[in-house]
């Protein structure tokens, strides 16, 4: 069995980018998420792997140095925290624009503005629903532990390369302060200039041979029956992500009248929400979507006719809940319990707000 | 076996890597183990408290409001937590500048003079595994060859030599705890 390690969400992160192959990390420091290039730092992965590590000079700076890896085809990523991650969306729209693999980690904290260093759920809207201009969409995973945030690396960076598309790992200040035990997985090797160019010689700009035309990397198309083709192609894209990237878990749902839908650090909360519920008779459920994008809709869809109430649990003012609305389109009254500003809610007081709602 | 415990004092006292420590003899007695630190500004200087959950089972919230035991060693941490102790749990105290005791009766109380203990050892920085060593000698839910074990772990190399000085640390912390 691989060693178990004592290790924050954040560390788990460094880790896992040196251990998956990632090629190159770009940041700005900002908490809750600074031990990520701390733990790089200490690692010093250029003298084993090869792996680039640097401090950039600003977090717009970070993500256009991911964007020139990312059109090299190499496996680069960035990570920051909520107004860090407002300072790179630009960037990730033209990332989105231009089909670029990239890794974005998000650790939230509270806004808007520099808000607290305290737990948020708040960039709900901005990372499934765009952040940056323009009619794209980030594939998005939340982590509920310090094993997510490690294995969602490895997954992030398979996805998008998959779809050449950004992928966003959404945790917060819980996930990514909290120590957990990890399990290492087996080390992937940084990729070859072989292995890159069979891999993304359609479309990276990696030299040019005498047997291709020229790969050009741009999100720009100054006519618009152009753009729009363009568009119609990046929705198919986004189509085949939402038949196939789903990711989610349940939790006693198979006999439940009532459901808490949450994601990340709030899931692992209302696991203790659903037992406490349980204890006095009540047939709660937990569903626990694992991508944020795509959304687990089908299987909150086929939950609807058994269900008397859904409620969604975010550490935001409600934003999943209005999916969750879309979903169930007025068949079940959809209720909301939330805090913000940093402040994260105990088992008790999510069950006592359940209760009210269903009396 | 679940065990969900506050630890929590003044920034600078070890409150962080003793919940640390416990969290790796955790591991290495092969349990589930969460450390979850507040983060704040707190840390600066200010109060300081982890909250530690060891258990034979998957852990679903690592957030609590509720604890089995709550070691406090400050008057700010008594105030915040002593109400947070669930009936017929553990609260342990270090008196040096508790000016409110605490006043449950459904709940084990026991005290640790840890400061006059740490200054008896001539040791400021064993203050932390004294406090530990109280804990374990009220709830052995960690062997001292695990706990050992676990600081090897969150130790760095260059200070595995401190291992002995901290084990005698936790062993004064088992003898002077007194219940109350």
């Amino acid at each position: 069995m691989a060693e178990k390690i004592l290790m924050k969400g954040n560390e788990a992160i460094a880790y896992a980018a040196i251990n998956c192959g990632c090629d190159g990390y770009f940041g700005y420091p900002i908490t809750p998420q600074s031990e990520v290039m701390e733990t790089l730092m200490k690692e010093k992965p250029w003298e084993t792997t090869g792996m680039v590590v640097l401090q950039a000079e600003s977090e717009t700076s970070s993500i256009n140095m991911v964007y020139g890896g990312a059109c090299c085809g190499k496996k680069v990523m960035t990570s920051s925290s909520s107004p860090g991650i407002s300072l790179m969306c630009e960037g990730i729209s033209y990332l989105a624009g231009a089909e670029l693999p990239c890794l974005v980690v998000n650790v939230m904290r509270g806004g808007p503005g520099l808000g607290t260093i305290q737990p948020s759920q708040g960039d709900y809207f901005q990372t499934t629903k765009g952040g940056g201009h323009g009619d794209y969409r980030n594939i998005v995973l939340a982590p509920a532990s310090a094993q997510d945030m490690y294995d969602f690396v490895d997954l992030g960076f398979e996805l998008a390369f998959k779809y050449r598309n950004p992928a966003i790992i959404l945790g917060d200040g819980v996930i990514g302060q909290m120590m957990e035990k990890v399990e290492l997985r087996p080390a992937k090797a940084r990729r070859t200039d072989e292995e890159i160019k069979k891999l993304c010689a359609s479309w990276a700009t990696i030299g040019k041979t005498a047997d291709r035309k020229a790969n050009t990397i741009t999100s720009l198309a100054l006519e618009a029956d152009v753009q729009e083709r363009f568009n119609i192609k990046l929705q198919k894209k986004y189509a085949e992500i939402e038949a196939n990237e789903v990711r989610y878990s349940t939790y006693k749902t198979e006999d439940a009248e009532h459901l808490i839908v949450a994601f990340g650090c709030m899931s692992r909360i209302c696991e203790n929400v659903v037992e406490l519920a349980r204890e006095q008779g009540i047939k709660l459920g937990l569903l626990r979507p694992i991508t944020l994008f795509p959304y687990p809709k089908a299987a909150i869809d086929a939950l609807v006719p058994q269900l008397k109430s859904i409620m969604s649990v975010e550490l935001n003012a409600g934003q999943m809940i209005e999916d969750i609305r879309l979903i169930s389109n007025g068949r079940v009254p959809v209720n909301f319990y939330g805090r913000q500003g940093g402040m994260v809610p105990s088992p008790e007081e999510i069950f006592e707000a359940f209760i009210k709602t269903i009396k | 076996m679940k065990e969900e415990i506050i630890i929590a004092g003044f920034g600078g006292q070890g409150v962080l890597s003793m919940g640390k420590i416990l969290a790796y003899g955790g591991i290495m007695q092969d349990q589930e183990v969460t450390w979850m630190p507040s983060y704040g500004p707190e840390m600066r200087g200010g109060t300081c408290n982890v909250s530690v959950i060891l258990s034979d089972n998957k852990i679903s919230s690592p957030i609590l409001s509720r604890f089995d035991t709550a070691i406090i060693l400050n008057q700010q941490s008594m105030d915040k937590f002593e109400n947070q102790v669930k009936p017929g749990g553990l609260l342990i105290y270090d008196p040096n500048g508790i000016t409110r005791h605490p006043q449950r009766k459904d709940i084990t109380i026991c005290r640790i003079a840890a400061v006059d203990e740490a200054a008896k050892l001539g040791n400021a920085k064993a203050y932390n595994m004294i406090i530990l060593g109280a804990f374990l000698k009220k709830k052995p839910i960690v062997t001292m060859e695990n706990v050992l074990k676990g600081l090897k772990k969150s130790l760095p190399v260059r200070h595995h030599n401190l291992i002995p000085m901290n084990e005698q640390a936790i062993t004064v912390g088992m003898n002077a705890v007194e219940d109350i």
